[in-house]
């Protein structure tokens, strides 16, 4: 079944063209990975699928993007809505100013979810979800900046949970962090896959070989290849991708 | 050639820093000495005594009592520790009422005698009169004059500085005025000053901010005494109109005027603040599902705190300091105010008023100069509160 349906997506930044008639489809519970090189429109393209790019001024879209079989671009969407369905991990964590548990908390409380023991519950699930439990269930009314970037990448990841999303986009969610919390972040990924969609944007070809079901190479603002991540890694059809794999460009 | 420009250029940039940090803390030490030196004074005016018989027990009274006594209310010497007997006062000024002008001379060279044996006959009677007309075998004894104590200044709640034979110097009118009008100041700006700030950095689309940021920093810009000017004319009636006042000129007022002032402080900084609240917490507010006021009121606000509290520090700076405003629309009544309708005064107000009148080295003079001390801690301790919040503010983006 498609989670994700992108149809014939042009996208502007005023007069830059930046998504050149994309079609893709991303099927639900997979882990899919953008890959290409700086300023090709995966990061763009990913900002679509919960609207994040409406805060652009002089950013225009044609075509449409089906969520659910729902296209989120229809006039009277809801987009806190849409984005309480559609979580977001961004490049560098970007926790709070406040505790770890309100941080994870957020989503809930905005939503209008007042129910205290269902918010520590949920709270709780989230954070042990992030595996970032153990390491902070004594500290929990303890400052968001006092964790390690790692730990506060997991803490957003968890962040992102805690209002049971179905589909969750990373942003190149490890390019910030050291080797370990990469391995962490991972990890993370492969867990979590049972319960969400997962869209990740990613520089590191070999994390993209690691954690996704399937791969999409993106050049110029145009879609070059989309397949199993088995076949872009091994078998790519077209030149451009095995050149980009193979580090001769990007 | 080099070298000795190099020496040049450091000598001279030594020395400016140099001279300028002395002048400042000679001012401050001026202030300081000057303030001090009230404390050294006397109660009563200087080369006058209080005479009283010989047989009235009393031998002190504080300046407050002074004051009663001679304003007659205090009228019986047991409100004074001493027998139950009414008091009379005399004043150099009462002299024709009990004397004519035959008996007086025509020098008045009979006078000091006149009035000495007026005091010795009469066991009620308290003369306030020049030291030097008392003739040196005159049986009379004097009220004990002591110096003007501490606690009378900074727990005195009477401010009358030109009172004879015993001005008042109790500063709480002044400093309670300030702080009422300050603190309302404050209360009337935060909210208006938060609403502009969130509008211009959150709502306005470019060319509004463009547009509405240089007018309100140009509020600054206008001087107090139009402020003032402002205030007297629209204010004032105002505030008479709406609650029916008997006079406008009242803390409110004040308080309307200065937070009008505070505006484009609390705004500047604020929206400053504000626009600096990283965009990824913004994004990551969003992303959760949250609206746009929602991610202002729970993270963009919040994130700024520091900055906006910054901001509304040195509005409070502005506003207790200010003084040409703050005259002209209060009413400048020295009593402590029971209610911000009522006339009150503030301590710059005090300064700027009185100053003028005061004898240069009295009391006055000098009670004036420890306003300023005061005034001088007030603000520092402001500073310093900001100077605190900036600092966790780097510590915390850092």
């Amino acid at each position: 079944m498609e989670k994700i349906e992108a149809r014939d997506v042009n996208f502007y930044y005023g007069d830059f063209h930046a998504l050149k008639g994309i079609t893709m489809d991303i099927p639900q519970n997979k882990v899919v990975a953008f890959i290409g090189p700086s300023g090709c429109g995966k990061s763009t393209f990913l900002r679509l699928f919960n609207r994040m790019n409406d805060l652009i001024p002089g950013a225009r879209l044609d075509g449409k993007i089906l969520i659910d079989g729902q296209d989120i671009y229809a006039p009277g969407t809801q987009v806190d809505e849409l984005r309480k369905n559609v979580g977001m991990v961004f490049q560098r964590p970007n926790p709070f100013p406040k505790s770890i548990f309100e941080n994870v908390a957020y989503g809930l409380k905005v939503n209008g979810i007042r129910d205290k023991k269902f918010i520590a519950r949920r709270v709780e699930e989230s954070l042990r979800g992030a595996a970032l439990w153990n390491e902070v269930k004594d500290k929990l009314d303890a400052s968001a900046y006092a964790l390690s970037g790692g730990q506060q990448q997991r803490l957003c990841i968890a962040r992102a949970m805690a209002v049971s999303p179905s589909v969750l986009l990373m942003d190149e969610p490890a390019s910030a962090l050291d080797p370990i919390s990469t391995a962490k972040i991972e990890e993370l990924i492969c867990e979590l896959r049972s319960q969400v969609t997962i869209v990740i944007v990613t520089h590191n070809m070999q994390q993209a070989s690691r954690v996704s079901d399937m791969t999409a190479f993106f050049y110029m603002g145009e879609m070059v290849e989309y397949d199993d991540t088995r076949v872009i890694f091994t078998n790519p059809s077209k030149e451009a991708t095995q050149n980009y794999i193979t580090g001769r460009f990007g | 050639m080099k070298k000795i420009a190099d020496k040049t250029v450091r000598w001279v940039l030594t020395a400016s820093g140099f001279v300028t940090s002395v002048v400042i803390l000679l001012i401050i030490g001026f202030l300081f000495t000057e303030g001090a030196g009230l404390f050294g004074e006397k109660v009563i005016e200087e080369g006058y005594v209080l005479a009283v018989n010989k047989d009235n027990p009393v031998r002190v009274l504080d300046a407050a009592q002074i004051k009663a006594v001679f304003d007659e209310d205090m009228t019986n010497w047991k409100e004074a520790g001493g027998p139950d007997l009414p008091i009379e006062t005399f004043r150099l000024e009462d002299m024709d009422e009990y004397f004519t002008e035959e008996q007086l001379g025509p020098q008045y060279e009979n006078a000091g005698t006149l009035i000495t044996s007026l005091v010795a006959s009469s066991p009620g009677m308290v003369a306030f009169v020049p030291e030097s007309m008392i003739p040196d075998d005159a049986r009379l004894v004097f009220i004990e004059d002591c110096n003007i104590s501490p606690e009378e200044v900074f727990a005195g709640t009477e401010w009358y500085p030109t009172a004879t034979p015993a001005p008042l110097f109790g500063i709480l009118p002044l400093l309670a005025g300030t702080l009422w009008v300050s603190f309302f100041a404050i209360l009337i700006a935060l909210p208006f000053g938060i609403s502009i700030a969130v509008y211009m950095s959150e709502v306005a689309s470019e060319r509004v901010r463009g547009f509405l940021k240089p007018v309100i920093e140009l509020l600054n810009g206008i001087p107090s005494v139009v402020y003032g000017f402002f205030g007297l004319i629209i204010i004032v009636p105002l505030l008479q109109q709406v609650f029916g006042l008997p006079v406008g000129e009242s803390g409110l007022a004040g308080s309307i005027v200065l937070a009008i002032m505070a505006l484009p402080t609390i705004v500047t900084v604020a929206d400053d603040a504000m626009r600096n609240c990283p965009g990824a917490l913004r994004e990551g507010s969003l992303a959760l599902g949250a609206t746009r006021w929602q991610t202002v009121a729970r993270v963009v606000i919040p994130s700024s705190m520091s900055g906006i509290a910054s901001g509304v520090v040195l509005g409070i700076g502005r506003a207790i300091g200010e003084t040409m405003a703050v005259l002209m629309v209060t009413g400048n009544a020295a009593v402590v105010p029971h209610s911000i309708l009522e006339p009150l005064r503030t301590i710059p107000a005090t300064i700027a008023a009185e100053l003028g009148e005061a004898p240069a080295g009295g009391a006055h003079y000098q009670s004036l100069f420890l306003l300023g001390v005061i005034l001088f801690f007030i603000t520092f301790f402001i500073n310093l509160c900001v100077e605190y919040i900036s600092s966790r503010n780097r510590a915390k983006n850092s």
